[in-house]
């Protein structure tokens, strides 16, 4: 990420303006910040969905405004493994259909499950049981599976076929203490694992420890440090 | 491809409950418009069908339709006869091959009689200039004998040999019948699909005998005449209800009908059968065009809730969309799931309205044939029935572009983390 400076539209002010910002494969990042800092906004921008006013966001040695609009579907999804606070899943699909979801739209996400596990069912059960779901929990619905259980299938689903990036969007914020301690250890195992990087933003700082580089988005945006002494 | 389809259907079936009604009301109009074009095209043929090789239909002046309907469908009844004497200058006319004099009025359990000359089974023809056929026994050769139509053997269980009595006037309920004069089933014709199935033939002998002792539509008071006596009495007819006219040469119709519509000693009407048959489908086709309207109208009413239904559910959904961009839809696969949902949802309703209408016709069929002489032929599919379930689904396509266009700028804008 390069001077990038992003706006929203019809705003006045940068919401966003950040220096720099490299991650590096494998690398385990926490950013923090109170809600409205703009965390989920930079992950959007990292995940190319959304685009910056100005300077360069990258991934895979890839600039993202190089790409036409189907282009950054498809790098998007080859690259990237993505984790919201909740709600993760189609209740309607099975929780190995959710699961295989990523394989359906990329052709390399597929290969890759296939090349390491054999089949993408197999790596989609490796995955599950990894994350200590039970076979009988894999064909029902899921919106039949508790909040925990869910965050943790789309962990599964986030992580097939090995994306180079896991972006989670303050994923433990549904889970109840206990649940996210288990929760964390699943994911950080599985990434590593996988070799994906994992970005994760939060504004609970208890999680923090885990982490490979812990950055605090109101420190490197500048627009913050702006707004803050007008 | 696959995969989106797999998910556009458990999508759908997840929200069935609403999709079902919209789906009711695109079969019901998917109905509508096959059928009433189905009604439309086979009334017009079971119409056209009926009297074929004829030239001219003659009867008292009245309209010409109304002279068409009662002579050869039996529908309503003539308000007036026309004499014998009439019947043989028909016959005197140059030009004229033959003449087969109609006489109706009577009835059997609600089926019309009808009683005419040998001539009849000679020189009638239906549908493509086809000939009556006998399935069993023969023409009448004795004054009581009758030849009956398929529908009625068929629905009335008749066999050869079978005695039925006549009722004076038509309807189901007669008091005053022939009782007195029964008749024996001597032939059975083949199905024809035209009213003639529905009719008992007896000789015009036949028809004057029975009403020998009868005077003004009711029996003389203390006259009778047994079915014995009769056979010594002269029988023949004085008046009939019409006469169908075949000519030589087509060519001279015209010069012929303005003879018969001129002739001094009777007010008679000539017709040509294919020009009131247009004048009955202008009448017609007022309500036809009605109805088609209305079933256009119930189509676009359910487009338009199919488009609504889906446009109502998209809020509901922008969660299901934005998960679906995580794991690598773009936008232009949502609008396909929305378009695929759309078709899903028409292509159902079509197939339910289908299998409604040949239900509905498979059901109706025995009644419509009874009552009205009309056969619905429903697995036989016109081009414009083609047309029109192809411009339904078409509709049902445009109808759920809209919603995915609105999906498609929602996703773009709410990129993965929709404002809900």
């Amino acid at each position: 990420m390069q001077a990038l400076r992003f706006a929203w539209p019809r705003s006045q002010s940068d919401c966003l303006d950040i220096e720099s910002l490299a991650i590096m494969p494998g690398e385990k990042v926490f950013i923090h910040g109170p809600s409205g800092c703009g965390k989920s906004t930079l992950l959007s921008l990292m995940a190319g969905v959304l685009s910056p006013r100005q300077g360069q966001v990258s991934l895979c040695g890839k600039d993202w405004q190089s790409l036409p609009v189907a282009a950054r579907d498809r790098h998007r999804v080859d690259h990237v493994g993505y984790i919201f606070q909740q709600f993760n899943l189609l209740p309607y699909l099975s929780v190995i259909d959710n699961v295989l979801l990523p394989c359906r739209f990329s052709r390399s996400r597929h290969d890759a499950a296939v090349t390491a596990s054999g089949a993408m069912q197999d790596a989609a059960a490796a995955l599950l049981l990894g994350m200590g779901l039970a076979r009988e929990l894999w064909h029902r619905d899921a919106r039949a599976l508790s909040v925990g259980q869910q965050q943790r299938v789309a962990t599964a689903r986030a992580l097939i076929g090995s994306p180079a990036v896991v972006i989670a969007d303050e994923p433990t914020s549904a889970l109840d203490e206990a649940l996210r301690e288990t929760f964390l250890d699943l994911l950080m195992q599985a990434c590593a694992q996988a070799g994906s990087a994992l970005v994760l933003v939060s504004h609970d700082h208890r999680i923090a420890a885990r982490f490979d580089r812990k950055l605090s988005l109101p420190e490197i945006n500048r627009a913050a440090a702006i707004e803050a002494a007008a | 491809m696959r995969a989106l389809l797999h998910i556009a259907w458990r999508s759908a079936w997840n929200r069935r409950l609403t999709l079902v009604l919209t789906l009711c009301s695109i079969a019901l109009s998917a109905f509508m418009l096959l059928g009433v074009e189905r009604i439309r095209t086979d009334l017009r043929d079971n119409f056209t069908s009926a009297v074929s090789g004829t030239d001219l239909i003659v009867g008292a002046r009245t309209g010409s339709v109304q002279l068409l309907l009662y002579s050869v469908f039996r529908i309503g009844a003539a308000t007036n006869n026309i004499r014998w004497d009439s019947v043989e200058f028909l016959q005197s006319q140059p030009g004229v091959a033959w003449v087969v004099p109609l006489s109706l009025g009577d009835s059997h359990r609600g089926y019309p009689v009808l009683g005419s000359s040998d001539a009849y089974f000679e020189h009638f023809h239906y549908g493509d200039r086809q000939a009556l056929r006998l399935r069993e026994g023969r023409v009448y050769t004795d004054l009581f004998d009758s030849v009956i139509g398929a529908e009625v053997a068929d629905r009335l269980g008749y066999r050869l040999g079978q005695e039925i009595t006549l009722a004076h006037g038509s309807g189901e309920l007669n008091l005053s019948d022939h009782a007195d004069k029964p008749f024996t089933v001597a032939g059975i014709l083949q199905r024809t699909g035209t009213p003639v199935d529905r009719t008992i033939h007896v000789s015009l002998e036949a028809i004057e005998a029975l009403h020998l002792d009868w005077i003004g539509g009711a029996p003389l008071p203390g006259m009778r005449i047994s079915a014995e006596q009769v056979r010594q009495r002269t029988l023949q007819p004085k008046a009939v209800t019409a006469a169908l006219v075949g000519l030589e040469n087509r060519a001279a119709v015209f010069s012929v009908q303005r003879q018969v519509n001129q002739h001094a000693a009777e007010a008679l009407m000539a017709i040509l059968p294919g020009v009131a048959l247009d004048e009955l489908w202008d009448v017609i086709g007022t309500g036809e065009r009605a109805l088609l309207l209305m079933s256009g109208l119930v189509a676009l009413v359910s487009m338009a809730s199919l488009m609504s239904v889906v446009l109502a559910t998209l809020g509901e959904r922008r969660r299901e969309l934005a998960v679906l961009r995580a794991v690598g839809a773009s936008p232009y696969h949502v609008v396909l799931l929305l378009v695929l949902e759309g078709f899903m949802v028409t292509l159902a309703g079509i197939l339910a309205g289908v299998a409604a209408l040949l239900a509905a016709v498979w059901v109706l069929n025995p009644w419509l044939q009874s009552a009205f002489g009309l056969t619905l032929a429903a697995t036989q599919a016109s081009a414009l029935q083609g047309w029109m379930l192809l411009g339904l689904l078409a509709a049902g396509l445009l109808a759920s572009v809209v919603p995915g266009w609105r999906a498609y700028r929602l996703s773009l804008a709410d990129g993965l983390s929709p404002r809900i």
